[in-house]
């Protein structure tokens, strides 16, 4: 651990970090308590004011996601969004095993900010040990009263439920989340209707990331100020990134956002395996696009300096690529899992991908042609944006982005009739 | 200014006015703007699937697909440019890139939509190199095959099974590439809940799914299935003369084009069948001989001479012709024959509605129309085995289910919708006046009732009220062994929703005391005012496809066209004045009556057109005995069924697809049939052989076309008065009654005063059936249709088809009592009633009760109403059908 401001992980060394004791100690459920004291309408404007952005991949305003729920008497849900199934993403995970509680004190103050009087964490299914974490975490919330019927004494009932997934990447996004919790086979919906107007069994639900919703009991406790003293203008407070790859401390961090990302690669996270040089970083997810370690030099962990950058801050899980590593059999293990991932609902997404991955292979064997690679990128061009679901354009982008940013790697595979290098890996990744 | 509820957009430069509710698609489909589709489909919720149908969009991101994408106010689209073409050829490139390359050898060759795309965009080699799918052909279901490596997985056929049939048969399986569409279990779909409806097929854009053995028919013809009374709309297709299939026509307003495996795969063969009739038969020492058509009725017309006025001849109309076909031949029994001894199938399956229904309300016809069950948010069905017997109401109330709709099921057997129930009870069968008596009085009790509509609309209650109130929980639970708890979920439900419908079939109907049930349903109904308006009412589901007309158009012994009393001065002064003779005022003969009078000498002559007694009717032996005692038999038909066997004469006729008429199905529309194909050999329309034999009996009967016939009957029919052929032609869509020429027609029966004025409730008593288990006899048997056969088989085991999925007769036996027999699956029966003995294969399974049997009576070699009860309700004359006493044994060293 760095010696960094922490929000998220603030209770994570301590013994019995996850025990509600050790929660109320560090002074847990006031910002609940204090939230049912206010109008609902003004904890999400509060939220929103201290610029909470969605930990999840997207980065939506989370306080303007709350006011997009109806106002009508129809019953309301929250879904918190624990499947983090993206590879490279294991930041929620800690959340949940090391301090439990504070996701549940989100929740209620999320659930009052919406009025919902129902929440589902939708946890993926390999989870069992946070899952068992959460549970009882959840049971002792509720014989404290923070959870139930009269929760803190208001008239105001909250039943919290774990829901375990049943083990798809796609289950993580937020239209196939809800059907999968419905019963059914996780496939994306059609937008619109929004999950805030017909979401969970038709009702109006919001889905939020484990860690956005971890992040509100601090910013309702100690205020807008208070958060906002870290993190940047635009991208206020903290974030846990998860780093892995060629590096020598892979593990989660949390930072204030607006780090420099060499910093964090060179110092927080132990420097490259090895000694190896950098060769690129893949900064917020495997669906975000590639930066060559030239491109990186002057990059910011947060939002704006990412996009500035060309790639996207997404869910905070930084791979780290060291000289040696071949591109194309990266890009051909990438594929691979999207195209297995694909719920195979859209042709660009289940013909694509699986075509894109066969191409990589055959570049990577050398039994591809010059004009393969032409075809990889069209390929990707008609993937992206032409879809029911984003996973499409997740896949896309490493097809459309590879060739691009290292063709000249491509060419010598077709040039060489295969991997110019003995091994695709200098070392193994972490 | 656009219209409220309109929106105006731009497609590709058109200005275009359409509904608010729109798809980007629907709007430029009727701008006749072309979009390619694969996934889209106008019944099937959007699936955006394919991507084929992108469009760009002005002030919208990407491209977005005109399927699922909503019309907006001043919208433009464009729906053709290089770009879109590109993406479209790309996406086409990875679909055909997993396509087998043996368009020559397809099925589908010229008739796939995936290949008429490629053509589209000229696509004549792949550009990725293969990649294949793997799946194993499935031949098992007897109509179509399914070969998974040519599906581009749009997924219609998963969406179709669960949005339009609604069994959800198939799902997708796998992920991505590897998704697949498959049954529960990747079984063969033969094992699988399949109902071989179709819709899938009838919707796969590849030959993924393909009806076996098709042949594409250079022409369709537009009419109306057959078989039940749903009365969907069909197009036969013709290719050389014959029918080569049928297709849903999605003009009909009933079936939108959807249909059942009946009315998809099982209503052709029959027609070009070798075995159909062409050339009239006289029986000649005991040996058919062929004559021509002068010989054969003037032989007739011979025979039948000595029977004018004197009540020994009797005549049997048929629930499977026209309208215009029943109206002559009652008019043939009354104004040639002077007889009133005229009678058909529905005194078999409805003659307890009609008379009860038309006794309580003043109709005895469904209240509601069959789109109204969507609407319904409570819908109680009872004795009606609805998504088999009539199928597309089924879906109907399937979809009425997916939006929330509460289902009660009061039936003996668990059907499909006993199943699926929010509320299934099971009473023991024929004590359907008790339940309905104790649900009345717990919401009487209960102050459930609908005091306002009791006391405005309707008259008698006090009886009633006295009657039912010793149906106390406790009693009624006795009687039906329907738990009392049960009775009270029922009886609230049923009470306080919005909208309760009724529906109910044979279960209700075939009793001895038939016309109490169904007089109890309608009690049940007015105490809440459940009646009157839309998706509520009383509603019995009739069996044949043309029942409800055949009885409209007076094939019934007391009454004339239009149930107008024969014995009423005025109204019979009406008709002779019509006919111009005089005709008689006793009520004539049932067709149980007329068998009984045959067995017993006074009836000496019978003219039977389409029906089939030796397999209908109650206690065949009997049957066979009154037939056999006839001095003179003549039977019309368009097969030598097991009655026209027995026939000193026989007529070929035209089927269905071969003549011009009306059929009038359940829910009282009036629907126009559409001729073919021409008759087999010398088979003639059942009506012009009716004139030409009235003709030679010195009433001549002259019209040039079934419409001249309908002119006639509908001046003379009250409730047709506006119902003409030419309006039909004219696509007007139209449920009696409807009493002029400008009048629409009327959906919803009894909605500010019932028809006969007031409603009248009827005090019943519950008295059980007449034949109950005993030592000697301890089961009861149960007997009904199927999904996959109709009424004697005459039609539906004419097709390999339905024969391979049902290929002969069986009773349904409860596991319990399975194991005390020591009977498996598939061991032969031998079952007895006090009339008589069949065997049939033992089908082991809890739909039917511990002590219960249900056998089908479709099958001759074991048929079962050689065992069931000629005992007959005494107002309307039906048989119980429903229950018997029988025993079972396990027929010894055989399997
Ligand atoms: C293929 C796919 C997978 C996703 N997986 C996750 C996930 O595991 N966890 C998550 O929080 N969001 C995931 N998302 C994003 C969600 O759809 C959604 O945007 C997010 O849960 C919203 O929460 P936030 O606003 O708090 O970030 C995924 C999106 C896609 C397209
Ligand atoms: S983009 Fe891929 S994962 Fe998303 S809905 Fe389409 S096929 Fe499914
Ligand atoms: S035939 Fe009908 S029931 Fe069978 S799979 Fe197709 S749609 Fe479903
Ligand atoms: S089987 Fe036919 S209808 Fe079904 S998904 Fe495949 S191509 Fe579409
Ligand atoms: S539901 Fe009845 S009318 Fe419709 S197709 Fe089936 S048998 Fe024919
Ligand atoms: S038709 Fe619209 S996506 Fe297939």
């Amino acid at each position: 651990m760095n010696e960094f401001p922490k929000i998220l992980s603030a209770n994570w060394g301590k013994p019995n970090s996850a025990g509600i004791e050790t929660y109320l100690a560090s002074g847990g459920y006031e910002a609940a308590r204090k939230a049912l004291g206010m109008e609902p309408a003004k904890v999400s404007q509060e939220v929103l004011d201290a610029g909470l952005r969605g930990r999840g991949g997207a980065g939506f305003p989370a306080g303007r996601k709350w006011t997009f729920m109806p106002k009508d008497n129809r019953p309301r849900y929250l879904c918190v969004n624990a499947d983090e199934g993206e590879p490279g993403t294991f930041k929620d995970r800690d959340i949940m095993r090391f301090d439990p509680h504070m996701l549940i004190e989100g929740i209620i103050i999320a659930c009052w900010a919406m009025q919902a009087n129902n929440s589902y964490i939708y946890i993926r299914g390999e989870f069992e040990e946070p899952a068992k974490i959460l549970e009882k975490a959840i049971q002792e919330a509720n014989q404290k009263g923070f959870l139930g019927g009269k929760i803190f004494g208001k008239d105001f009932n909250l039943q919290v439920w774990v829901h375990r997934g049943a083990g798809a990447y796609i289950c993580g996004e937020e239209t196939s989340l809800i059907e999968s919790l419905e019963g059914k086979r996780g496939n994306p919906r059609i937008r619109p209707p929004f999950p805030p107007q017909k979401g969970v069994f038709d009702q109006p639900t919001t889905v939020n990331n484990v860690e956005t919703i971890a992040s509100v009991p601090f910013i309702i406790r100690e205020g807008i100020p208070a958060y906002r003293k870290f993190g940047t203008e635009k991208s206020p407070g903290t974030k846990l990134f998860s780093v892995s790859g060629h590096i020598n401390k892979p593990g989660v961090y949390e930072l204030p956002l607006g780090y420099p990302l060499m910093n964090f690669i060179n110092e927080v996270a132990g420097g490259m395996i090895a000694g190896i040089k950098l060769k690129a970083v893949i900064p917020g997810g495997s669906s975000t696009p590639v930066l060559r370690a030239e491109e990186c030099q002057n990059v910011n962990l947060d939002y704006e300096s990412l996009a500035a950058a060309g790639s996207m801050l997404g869910s905070g899980a930084v791979t780290v690529i060291g000289e040696g590593t071949c591109m194309v059999k990266l890009l051909e293990i990438l594929t691979h899992f999207y195209a297995h991932e694909s719920c195979g609902q859209c042709t660009p997404c289940r013909e694509g991908a699986p075509w894109a991955a066969q191409i990589a292979k055959r570049i990577h064997e050398g039994k591809a042609e010059l004009n393969d690679i032409d075809v990889l990128s069209s390929l990707g061009a008609n993937m992206m944006g032409r879809t029911i679901c984003p996973l499409a354009d997740a896949a896309a982008c490493p097809i459309i982005d590879f060739p691009k940013k290292f063709r000249e790697e491509f060419e010598a595979h077709i040039r060489n009739k295969g991997c110019p290098q003995a091994k695709p890996f200098p070392v193994e990744f972490k | 200014m656009t219209e409220p509820g309109k929106v105006r957009l731009s497609i590709d430069g058109k200005e275009i006015e359409t509904s608010a509710k729109a798809t980007v698609l629907d709007a430029a489909k009727q701008a006749g703007i072309h979009i390619p589709t694969l996934c889209a489909d106008d019944q099937l919720a959007p699936y955006a699937g394919c991507r084929l149908c992108i469009v760009e969009i002005e002030k919208m991101r990407g491209l977005p697909p005109s399927c699922a994408t909503n019309v907006a106010e001043g919208m433009v689209v464009r729906t053709n440019t290089p770009e879109l073409h590109r993406v479209r050829k790309m996406l086409m490139e990875m679909l055909l890139s997993d396509h087998p390359y043996d368009c020559l050898a397809c099925a589908k060759n010229l008739h796939c939509e995936l290949q008429k795309m490629a053509e589209e965009f000229g696509i004549r080699e792949r550009k990725l190199r293969h990649l294949t799918r793997e799946s194993v052909l499935d031949e098992s279901n007897a109509f179509y095959s399914r070969d998974m490596t040519k599906c581009v997985l749009c997924a219609k056929c998963v969406r179709a099974c669960k949005e339009i049939n609604g069994v959800t048969a198939i799902d997708l399986s796998g992920r991505g590439f590897n998704s697949i569409v498959q049954p529960f279990g990747d079984g063969p779909i033969s094992e699988s809940v399949c109902e071989s409806c179709g819709e899938c097929v009838e919707r796969c854009p590849t030959a993924a799914l393909s009806i076996k053995k098709q042949v594409w028919p250079d022409k369709e013809v537009s009419t109306i299935c057959p078989y039940c009374g749903t009365g969907c709309g069909i197009l036969l297709g013709i290719k050389d003369g014959k029918i080569v299939g049928v297709r849903g026509d999605k003009n009909n307003p009933v079936s939108r084009g959807q249909l059942c495996v009946k009315g998809r795969f099982g209503a052709f063969e029959f027609i070009g069948h070798p075995a159909r009739l062409k050339k009239p038969l006289l029986k000649k020492n005991g040996e058919f001989v062929e004559a021509s058509w002068p010989e054969a009725l003037d032989y007739m017309a011979e025979k039948l001479k000595p029977y004018i006025g004197a009540d020994r001849f009797a005549a049997l109309s048929s629930a499977k012709c026209t309208n215009e076909e029943n109206y002559l031949m009652q008019k043939f029994a009354r104004a040639v024959m002077k007889t009133n001894n005229i009678d058909h199938c529905a005194r078999l399956c409805h003659a307890s509605t009609v008379a009860g229904l038309a006794d309580s309300f003043g109709s005895g016809a469904m209240t509601n129309s069959i789109d109204e069950f969507r609407d319904a948010e409570l819908i109680l069905v009872t004795g009606s085995n609805t998504t088999e017997n009539h199928p597309i109401i089924g879906y109907r109330i399937r979809e009425a289910l997916r939006k929330g709709a509460k289902l009660i099921v009061f039936d003996p057997r668990e059907t499909w919708l006993a199943n699926q129930a929010w509320l299934w009870c099971r009473q023991k069968p024929g004590t359907d006046v008790a339940w309905i008596n104790g649900l009345i009085r717990i919401i009487l009790k209960e102050g459930l009732e609908n005091k306002k509509f009791i006391s405005e609309r309707t008259e008698g209650f006090e009886d009633l009220k006295k009657t039912v109130d010793k149906y106390t929980p406790e009693y009624v639970s006795k009687i039906s062994g329907v738990p009392e708890e049960q009775l009270f979920q029922a009886a609230r439900a049923y009470a306080t929703a919005g909208k309760s419908s009724i529906l109910y079939s044979m279960g209700i109907t075939q009793h001895s005391h038939g016309t109490d049930n169904v007089q109890s349903l309608a009690n049940l109904a007015m105490v809440c005012g459940q009646i009157g308006r839309a998706a509520t009412g009383v509603n019995p589901l009739r069996g044949q496809n043309n029942v409800q007309g055949a009885c409209d158009l007076g094939a019934l012994p007391d009454v004339f066209p239009g149930y107008q009393k024969v014995a009423d001065e005025a109204l019979r002064k009406k008709f002779e004045d019509a006919w111009g003779v005089p005709l008689s005022s006793h009520p004539g003969l049932t067709i149980v009556e007329m068998l009984n009078a045959a067995a017993d000498g006074k009836i000496k002559a019978l003219y039977i057109m389409g029906e089939n007694p030796l397999l209908s009717d109650p206690d065949l032996h009997h049957v066979e005995q009154g037939l056999k005692a006839l001095d003179f038999l003549v039977v019309q038909d368009i097969f030598l069924t097991e009655t026209a066997q027995l026939a000193d004469l026989v007529l070929p006729s035209a089927c269905f697809a071969e003549k011009e008429g009306t059929f009038t199905n359940t829910e009282r529309r009036v629907q126009l049939l559409n001729k073919a194909l021409d008759p087999p050999g010398e088979a003639k329309p059942d009506w012009e052989i009716i004139c030409e034999l009235a003709d030679r009996l010195g009433y001549p009967m002259s019209y040039p076309d079934p419409a001249e016939i309908m002119e006639e009957a509908r001046k003379l029919t009250p409730q047709y008065h506006g119902i003409s052929h030419s309006r039909l032609k004219g696509g007007c869509d139209l449920c009696w009654p409807c009493p002029n020429q400008d009048h629409p027609g009327a959906r919803i029966l009894h909605q500010d005063r019932f028809t006969r004025g007031k409603g009248k409730f009827t005090a019943i008593e519950h008295l059980g059936p007449a034949e109950l288990p005993d030592k000697q006899y301890p089961f009861t048997l149960i007997t009904g249709r199927i999904l996959y056969h109709f009424h004697t088989g005459t039609m539906t085991r004419k097709s390999a088809g339905l024969n391979q999925i049902v290929p002969g007769p069986y009773a349904e036996l409860n596991p319990v009592d399975a194991k005390k027999m020591k009977v498996k699956n598939g061991d032969q029966l031998r079952v007895a009633s006090r009339r008589g003995e069949i065997k049939v294969a033992a089908r082991v399974t809890e739909v039917v009760n511990i002590g219960e049997l249900f056998i089908p009576f479709h099958f001759y070699e074991g048929a079962a109403n050689v065992l069931t009860n000629p005992a007959l309700d005494p107002v309307a004359k039906i048989p119980e059908f429903k229950v018997c006493a029988v025993k079972v044994e396990k027929a010894a060293g055989e399997k």
